[in-house]
C-alpha cells in the first residue's frame, strides 16, 4: 500500500528519517554487529588483545552442561509462565463475559496489575514466600511443609513461574475478554437452546473461535518469558540455587556483565538473536493471517 | 448446567464469585505490600504478618522519601519520571517524524530504512547487553539521563502505528494542502498532527508504563546509586549478606514504584486499552 500524494524533494525526508536511523543504528546495528564479530575471539583477562577463536566460543557453549541446562531451564519456565497465566486470564475472562452489571469495575480491578513492573512483582513475591519471614512460607510451615525457595530448586523455579505469571494476567485477561466479545452471541445462544451444557459449548464453539486469540497470546506470551522477565529472575533468585532458574537472558547477563566471559556471552548473545528472529517471524506469520481474515 | 448463557441467577452469581476469588488472588501481593509498608520492623520479623494495615504509614514512608537505603526515594523518583518521558516523548517524536518521511515521500534508501527499523524489533537489549554496554560507556554516557533515555528511543513500533494511522488519512486533504502551497511541514504541524491526537495519547500512556518499567538497562549504566531509577533500585536496597532487608521501608518503596503507571492505568483506562492493542496490530 502506497500513498498516491506526496510531497517532492527528498532532503527533508531524509533529515526527518535521520534521528530514528542512527539511533538505530549507533543503539542496535553496531551493538548486534559487535556481538557477533566478539563471539569468534576470546578476549584475554586484562581486554588487551583478543584471540581469534572462530567457532570455538559456540563450540564451547554448546558442550557446556550449564548452557544446555539453561535451554531446558527458559523451556520449562517459558511454557510454564504461558499457561499458568493464560490459564488463570482465560479463566477470569470466561467469567467477566458472563457478567453485564459491574463488568467495567472488574475489569478494572483486573487490568492495573499490568503497570506493576516484573522487578517490582519479584520483590512482592519474595516478601510472601521468603523463607524466613514470608507470610505464605509461614502458614505452609504451619501445615507441615518447609518452603525454602533459597535451597530448593523445584520451589525457585515455582516461584519466578508464579510471579512473572502474576504480571502478565492482566495483559491476557484483557485480549481474551476483547476475544470472547467479539464472538456473536446468537451462536453461543443457539447451541444453549439445543441443550448444549456450558463446558460443551466452550469446546466446540468459543475455544476454536477464540483460537487466533489464544495462538496470538502463545507467542507474545513465549516472548514475555524470554525476554521481559529478567527482573523477576533476578530480584528473587538471580539464577540460583545452583542455576536453576538460569535463564538464557539470565545467563548471558551473568556469564558476560558479572563473570567477565566476554567470548561465551557473545556466543550466547547471537544464539539469542536466532531465538527472537524465529519468534519474531512467527508473530508475523499470525499478523498476516490476521490481515487476510 | 444449560441455560447459564442466558444469563439467569445461578450462572451469574457464580461468575461474580469467581471473579471476586480471582481478585482476590491477584490482589493479594498487593495487599500484603501495604500492610508491609504500614507496620514496623518487628512485627515482620516475628511471623506471621499481621492481616489489617498497622499505624506506621507516615513513618515508613517518610523513612523511605527522605532518607531510603542507599539513596532518598524521592531521587529515584525523579529519575524515572525523567526517563520514563524522556522514552515516551523520544519515541513519539522520532517515530512521527520517520512515518511522515516514508509516507509522504519518495527518497533514496526510503525502502532499506524501512526495513532497518523494522529489523530493530529482533534486537532487544537482552541479545546485546555487553556491546550496547560498551557504546555507552565509550560515548561517556554512563549515569546519565541521555545513556537512559537515548538508546532506547528507536521505536518500530511506534514507527508502523503512525505509519498505518497516516495510511488511512485521506489523500484529498493532502492535495488540498498542497493545492493551497502548504509546505510539508506546514502539513505535518497543522493537519497530520492534530489528526493524530487520540493516537499519540494511547502511545504516550504504553511508553510511559514501558519507560517507567525498564530494569536491565538502568542496571547496567547506571552504577551511581543518584542515577537509580526506583524500578532497579529497589533491588539494591536488600543488603547483600544475610542480614535483615528493611522491609517496611522496601514494601513503601515497591508501592511508590507502582504507584504512577498504576494511576495512568486505572485513570486513563480506555487510552491505556487503546495503546496496548494498537500497538500489538
Amino acid at each position: 500500500m502506497e500513498k498516491r500524494v506526496t510531497f517532492k524533494g527528498w532532503l527533508l525526508p531524509l533529515l526527518l528519517i535521520t534521528p530514528q536511523v542512527v539511533v538505530t543504528a549507533v543503539f542496535f546495528f553496531w551493538p548486534a554487529g559487535q556481538a557477533i564479530y566478539q563471539s569468534a575471539f576470546i578476549p584475554d583477562p586484562f581486554g588487551l588483545k583478543s584471540q581469534f577463536v572462530g567457532w570455538g566460543n559456540f563450540q564451547f557453549i554448546f558442550t557446556d552442561p550449564y548452557y544446555l541446562a539453561s535451554f531446558k531451564t527458559t523451556a520449562i519456565f517459558s511454557l510454564s509462565v504461558t499457561i499458568v497465566s493464560m490459564g488463570v486470564a482465560l479463566w477470569l475472562a470466561l467469567m467477566a463475559d458472563r457478567i453485564i452489571k459491574g463488568a467495567a469495575t472488574y475489569r478494572t480491578l483486573l487490568i492495573w496489575p499490568y503497570a506493576v513492573a516484573p522487578a517490582i512483582a519479584g520483590v512482592l513475591w519474595l516478601f510472601m514466600f521468603n523463607p524466613r519471614i514470608g507470610v505464605v512460607s509461614w502458614y505452609l510451615d504451619k501445615i507441615g511443609y518447609d518452603w525454602n525457595h533459597v535451597l530448593n530448586s523445584n520451589e525457585a523455579m515455582l516461584l519466578v513461574v508464579l510471579a512473572s505469571a502474576w504480571s502478565r494476567i492482566s495483559y491476557n485477561f484483557l485480549f481474551f475478554l476483547a476475544g470472547l466479545q467479539s464472538i456473536p452471541k446468537s451462536l453461543v445462544e443457539a447451541a444453549a437452546m439445543d441443550g448444549a451444557g456450558f463446558w460443551y459449548r466452550f469446546r466446540t464453539i468459543v475455544f476454536p473461535l477464540l483460537s487466533p486469540t489464544t495462538f496470538f497470546l502463545l507467542v507474545v506470551n513465549i516472548v514475555y518469558a524470554f525476554f521481559e522477565t529478567f527482573g523477576v529472575i533476578h530480584t528473587i533468585t538471580a539464577g540460583g540455587p545452583q542455576q536453576a532458574t538460569n535463564i538464557m537472558v539470565y545467563k548471558v547477563y551473568s556469564d558476560g556483565f558479572v563473570g567477565q566471559d566476554l567470548g561465551s556471552s557473545a556466543a550466547q548473545s547471537v544464539v539469542l538473536l536466532f531465538v527472537v528472529g524465529l519468534l519474531t517471524i512467527l508473530q508475523f506469520r499470525y499478523i498476516e493471517k490476521k490481515v487476510h481474515y | 448446567m444449560a441455560g447459564m448463557v442466558e444469563r439467569n441467577g445461578a450462572g451469574t452469581i457464580i461468575s461474580h464469585v469467581g471473579l471476586i476469588f480471582g481478585i482476590a488472588i491477584v490482589c493479594f501481593p498487593i495487599y500484603l505490600a501495604i500492610v508491609a509498608s504500614t507496620v514496623e520492623q518487628k512485627d515482620i520479623v516475628s511471623p506471621p504478618l499481621p492481616l489489617l494495615p498497622g499505624g506506621h504509614f507516615i513513618e515508613n514512608y517518610k523513612k523511605a522519601l527522605l532518607s531510603g537505603v542507599n539513596i532518598p526515594v524521592w531521587r529515584m523518583l525523579v529519575n524515572s519520571t525523567i526517563m520514563a518521558m524522556g522514552i515516551a516523548i523520544g519515541k513519539i517524536v522520532i517515530s512521527l517524524l520517520s512515518a511522515f518521511a516514508i509516507v509522504y515521500f519518495r527518497f533514496p534508501l526510503r525502502t532499506f530504512f524501512f526495513w532497518m527499523i523494522f529489523l530493530t524489533l529482533m534486537l532487544p537489549v537482552e541479545v546485546r547487553i555487553v556491546p550496547t554496554f560498551e557504546v555507552i560507556a565509550n560515548f561517556g554516557m554512563l549515569n546519565s539521563y541521555t545513556g537512559l533515555i537515548l538508546p532506547l528511543i528507536a521505536s518500530a513500533t511506534a514507527t508502523f502505528l503512525f505509519r498505518q494511522f497516516f495510511m488511512t488519512v485521506p489523500d484529498e486533504i493532502a492535495e488540498a494542502a498542497r493545492v493551497d502551497g502548504a509546505k510539508p511541514m506546514r502539513f505535518f504541524f497543522d493537519i497530520l498532527l492534530p489528526m493524530s491526537r487520540t493516537n499519540i495519547a494511547a502511545l504516550f500512556v504504553i511508553l510511559f508504563i514501558y519507560g517507567w518499567n525498564q530494569y536491565l538497562w538502568p542496571l547496567l549504566i547506571t552504577t551511581d546509586p543518584e542515577m537509580n531509577t526506583i524500578v532497579m533500585g529497589i533491588k539494591q536496597m536488600f543488603p547483600s549478606g544475610d542480614d535483615l532487608a528493611d522491609w517496611p521501608v522496601i514494601m513503601a518503596t515497591a508501592l511508590l514504584a507502582m504507584l504512577p503507571p498504576v494511576l495512568v492505568v486505572v485513570f486513563m483506562q480506555n487510552l491505556f486499552i487503546k495503546g496496548l492493542v494498537d500497538a500489538e496490530k
